[in-house]
């Protein structure tokens, strides 16, 4: 019988595609995962309702509540690959490992993309932070920069988990680590952006190119690693 | 060596789940064209043998080649070429039928007629394409994921317990596509309980015993 062929880029797409499809009708991200980030955010201010301090630590607790929360994120997009086992029938097919695994990324990036402008949104109004007009550009840019590098680990090890027998606890355990850099360089750039401490919107650019160096590398490396990793 | 006219050939094959020797020392070989039937106790090492032709599990020991694929060192390109249906059916249960189909159709790089033809053929309606899988009952999404293979047009086919959950118009319709695709020049290996079913579509009969391969003849 003549087999078919695609394209990597064929696969990355119908992947997307496919997630964001299976997010928007299950509305998981809405209905699960923003309520926990809000109970975190909301959590964080009564924990640290103290003068001044929640303004300083706001950056950082914007980043932790979107580290915790895309866990959950992470773990979504492998369960409805494990549900009814689509992942085996993925790997049967033979296909294009490194199209799943950007497929997954992109899916991750825009979720995270739209959790974060709320979180943020919260952020102005619980923690009373200020936002201007050029730390919305910075902030908008760390987003998106640090979202890639966190979708790219976030696909690699939920890969790498998603056959494993407690694959729950397993996930944190790799992903956070890993994701370390990137929250320290988002937090750093986001203290700039919303000016804590005197920090000024020039200082938060270096943090953004440090995301974009993250970035490239979680994705080049975890494009080549994804087939490995997942094979067994 | 494996030959040009053989589909799959195992020589004291052994695979191991965990420490455990689900299939030990196994042999076998199936021609291009055949339907073989797999019998065997729960237990016995069907399922891993499939697993095993489908490069879903490490060989420890011994040789595998699949469609001239030495399973050891070309498990990926001997994938590109293999279909198949576990127990579970590799849906997505949020999506609806026509989704799936669509999915798996970019996916391989089929085409928007053999997608339609494919859903057609396993008697997927519109009102049934247009329904969610987490809704159809277990021998609609059989159906479904059969279509799916339809679009793979793998040249192997291995099933586990195709007929489960479908009616009698949905098995006669599995037995139709199965002697079909052998026409075609695909093989098909079939794990089965039911051997008066699918042995009556099978043109030869192996079982598994402990994990080891016995020769039952031809059907």
């Amino acid at each position: 019988m003549t087999q078919h062929s695609t394209s990597t880029m064929s696969v990355a797409r119908a992947i997307a595609t496919k997630d964001l499809r299976i997010e928007w009708r299950s509305k998981v991200l809405v209905n699960q995962v923003l309520p926990f980030a809000g109970i975190v955010m909301v959590l964080f201010a009564f924990a640290l309702d103290n003068d001044g301090i929640l303004q300083r630590v706001a950056p950082g607790l914007v980043w932790l509540a979107v580290l915790f929360s895309s866990l959950i994120i992470v773990q979504r997009t492998f369960a409805i690959e494990s549900a009814d086992n689509a992942l085996d029938a993925i790997k049967v097919a033979g296909v294009s490992p490194a199209g799943v695994f950007l497929g997954k990324s992109v899916a991750l990036v825009v979720q995270l993309l739209l959790f974060e402008g709320v979180l943020v949104l919260l952020s102005l109004v619980l923690y009373q932070v200020h936002l201007s007009w050029g730390g919305a550009v910075l902030l908008v840019t760390v987003s998106f920069l640090a979202n890639i590098g966190i979708a790219a680990m976030g696909a690699l090890y939920g890969g790498l988990g998603a056959a494993a027998k407690g694959r729950e606890t397993l996930l944190p355990l790799l992903l956070l680590p890993a994701v370390a850099p990137v929250l320290i360089a988002a937090t750093r750039a986001t203290e700039s952006a919303f000016g804590v401490g005197g920090a000024t919107l020039g200082e938060g650019w270096p943090w953004v190119a440090l995301l974009a160096v993250f970035g490239a590398l979680f994705g080049f490396g975890g494009t080549l690693a994804f087939g490995v990793l997942t094979e067994e | 060596m494996s030959s040009v006219d053989e589909a799959v050939r195992l020589h004291n094959a052994v695979v191991l789940l965990g420490s455990f020797p689900a299939l030990a020392e196994a042999s076998l070989v199936v021609k291009k064209g055949e339907i073989v039937l797999i019998s065997g106790a729960n237990g016995a090492g069907k399922t891993t043998l499939l697993r095993l032709c489908a490069g879903l599990v490490p060989l420890a020991r011994g040789e595998a080649s699949v469609l001239g694929f030495n399973l050891a060192t070309q498990r990926k390109e001997a994938q590109a070429h293999v279909g198949m249906l576990g127990h579970a059916n590799g849906l997505y249960l949020d999506l609806t039928a026509q989704e799936n189909l669509q999915f798996w159709g970019a996916v391989v790089g089929a085409s928007a007629r053999e997608i339609a033809l494919s859903g057609e053929r396993m008697g997927l309606h519109t009102r049934l394409l247009g329904t969610t899988v987490a809704k159809m009952s277990a021998g609609q999404r059989r159906r479904t994921a059969l279509a799916i293979l339809i679009i793979r047009r793998a040249s192997l086919w291995l099933l586990d317990e195709p007929h489960a959950g479908l009616d009698a118009a949905g098995r006669d319709e599995i037995d139709k596509i199965l002697r079909e695709a052998t026409s075609a020049g695909a093989t098909v290996i079939v794990a089965s309980h039911e051997l008066e079913r699918a042995g009556a579509l099978a043109t030869r009969r192996i079982e598994v015993v402990g994990g080891a391969i016995v020769e039952r003849g031809a059907q």
